[in-house]
């Protein structure tokens, strides 16, 4: 029997879910900017109602331009499907809300980026829905955490901003262990780096903003399902009886019995998206489509310019720490050699760094540094074309108490480099005057 | 493993599907996929002891009795389509072979490597734990908007409208 061809990730990149179009012939997606669909007959409508057809009704459901990004995503991270979200936070919620519900529980790692902290632990918490946050350097912390009520376990590949990497196959044998699924946040190693399926996640969620867009110009978040998690198993049958039962929502039909292995993305489109509104619009997720086509290409920058960075801020003598797994003397550098993709030979660790001032007030020398960049940029983004930076005690993480910050590992000097793809010497010039301002 | 090839020939030339085990009640995953053919361009020909018509269709009790009453008619079943379990098959691929039927399809969850191998050794193609609406959609159009990954990798303009 013939096999299909495997195509690469480049290819991928550039092709998946994108043919040319049947009326016209575009080459290029098009920007299917409405946001209603025609129905050819009433029998038809009724069909696309009750899901016996599949079709796009109301840009709040479904958007062919979406669905290209939504397929180009599930290709890219070798999962079954996905759904595009308006956000990266949205994609989170929608994920999360796909199958929990007032009463259950999280356990998740306590390195995330300060607005998950926040959505979880605050805005979740309003809605009954309780998290648990532990240190995930040891995958038995979630395993102590995890309760009867709980339905997922949730971590980020690299976390924000302290950089550790995560150690998937552990947690999603004891998440699997437990009938539950491993959702993983994989938006600052980006697919081309490391696809979470691979060690064992079931699903994967993205800020599209960040690495996949790649220019700073466009929100958007994407779910991805691997298709592997069986929601009907003896351990996981009682805990997602949502997946298995009538929908109320659609009169009886039963998600995961009648769309198989791509029942929870259909869940997720059709109770959390139509229902809470969290939809992408057609041009961003164009937008997205079109940074996404060169994700590869990025990614080997990103990854050589952070390494050349955080090698000269080791070396340097007015700086008195760098984080980096990329560093072979990172504690996280053999894990990040399991996990990640080889750039030249060596575990590409994506472009996100952390570093401390060597001064008497370090938090403060941090603060000169940041205002003497000249073409770093201050702000709160990552994963742009250009170097970003940021103090995070006071920006993004501002919002977490004391004891929330020492968890996620954000102490008060800490700098954050989100390093982009300019001229690697450029970009060392402009760190290392910053650096002379800022103890001078 | 079916490749996209395979699949693409066995949905552009089997036009006519035996459903064995097609419910009568519309939610059920068996109505869907055969009322998506029918509504895609496929006769359907419903299977089911316990009911007489289905979407406006005869239904036999049997693949044996279907294909003996399209013989009637001049016309042929290509595919049987079977949503039934794993452990019932083996009968449905015999009669499958005896009518010369193109095609034996065993939807989501259906395994018997057994019977599979009967059929291919009696020249019949065969799919097992596949939706056929699923498969089809995948390509000729239509998953790709509900976010699957169809796989397919392609400069080629469609020559059919998804629906």
């Amino acid at each position: 029997m013939a096999q299909d061809r495997e195509f690469g990730f480049a290819t991928r990149a550039v092709h998946a879910g994108a043919i040319p179009d049947p009326v016209t012939g575009a080459r290029a997606t098009p920007i299917h900017q409405t946001t209603s669909f025609v129905f050819d007959s009433a029998e038809h409508a009724a069909s696309l109602f009750n899901l016996q057809t599949f079709g796009n009704v109301y840009s709040r459901i479904s958007n062919p331009t979406v669905a290209v990004l939504e397929e180009r995503v599930a290709s890219l991270e070798g999962g079954r499907a996905a759904l595009a979200c308006a956000t990266g936070m949205a994609a989170q919620m929608t994920a999360l809300l796909a199958i929990l519900k007032a009463g259950d529980h999280i356990v998740a790692s306590s390195t995330l980026y300060g607005g998950t902290v926040g959505q979880l632990g605050v805005g979740f918490s309003r809605l009954g829905i309780e998290t648990t946050f532990v240190d995930p350097a040891d995958p038995d912390n979630f395993r102590k955490a995890i309760r009867p009520t709980t339905r997922a376990i949730y971590g980020e590949t690299l976390g924000n901003p302290r950089v550790n990497v995560f150690d998937i196959e552990p947690v999603a044998k004891i998440a699997h262990e437990h009938g539950l699924p491993l959702v993983i946040d994989n938006t600052v190693a980006s697919p081309y780096l490391c696809n979470p399926f691979d060690f064992g996640a079931d699903i994967v969620v993205h800020s599209a903003t960040k690495y996949l867009g790649g220019h700073g110009t466009t929100m958007a978040g994407v779910v991805v399902e691997s298709g592997k998690f069986d929601w009907g198993s003896a351990l996981s049958r009682d805990k997602f009886p949502e997946m298995l039962e009538p929908s109320q929502a659609y009169h009886g039909v039963k998600f995961y019995e009648t769309f198989g292995d791509f029942g929870y993305t259909m869940k997720a489109r059709m109770e959390v998206n139509r229902t809470f509104g969290g939809s992408l619009s057609p041009l961003n997720a164009w937008l997205i489509l079109q940074g996404i086509e060169t994700l590869h290409l990025r990614m080997q920058a990103h990854c050589r310019n952070a390494l050349a960075v955080a090698q000269f801020l080791a070396d340097h003598p007015l700086v008195s720490w760098v984080n980096y797994p990329g560093l072979s003397s990172s504690s996280d550098h053999e894990l990040a050699r399991k996990q990640f993709r080889a750039i030249d030979g060596t575990p590409g660790c994506s472009g996100i760094l952390t570093f401390g001032i060597k001064a008497p007030d370090p938090a403060r020398a941090g603060e000169r540094f940041i205002d003497a960049c000249e073409f770093a940029s201050h702000l709160a983004n990552i994963g742009d074309a250009k170097t970003l930076v940021i103090h995070p005690a006071s920006t993004t993480h501002r919002q977490l108490d004391e004891a929330q910050l020492e968890k996620a590992g954000v102490s008060a000097d800490m700098i954050r480099l989100s390093v982009g793809i300019e001229e690697r010497d450029d970009i060392l010039w402009d760190v290392d005057q910053a650096l002379r301002k800022a103890v001078s | 493993m079916s490749s996209i090839s395979q699949l693409r020939r066995i949905l552009g030339t089997c036009r006519t599907i035996a459903v064995v085990g097609l419910s009568p009640q519309w939610h059920r995953p068996s109505f869907f996929a055969a009322k998506y053919m029918q509504a895609h361009g496929y006769r359907i020909v419903p299977v089911n002891p316990m009911a007489q018509e289905i979407l406006g269709e005869r239904c036999f009790p049997s693949v044996t009795a279907a294909a003996q009453a399209l013989r009637d008619q001049g016309a042929t079943i290509d595919m049987v389509d079977c949503f039934r379990r794993g452990e019932d098959i083996p009968p449905i691929a015999q009669e499958a072979i005896a009518i010369g039927a193109k095609c034996l399809w065993l939807q989501l969850g259906v395994i018997n490597e057994a019977a599979a191998a009967q059929a291919r050794a009696a020249g019949l193609e065969v799919v097992m734990d596949r939706c056929v609406k699923i498969e089809h959609a995948r390509l000729f159009g239509g998953l790709n908007w509900a976010g699957v990954n169809t796989r397919v990798i392609s400069s080629r303009r469609p020559q059919q409208l998804p629906y």
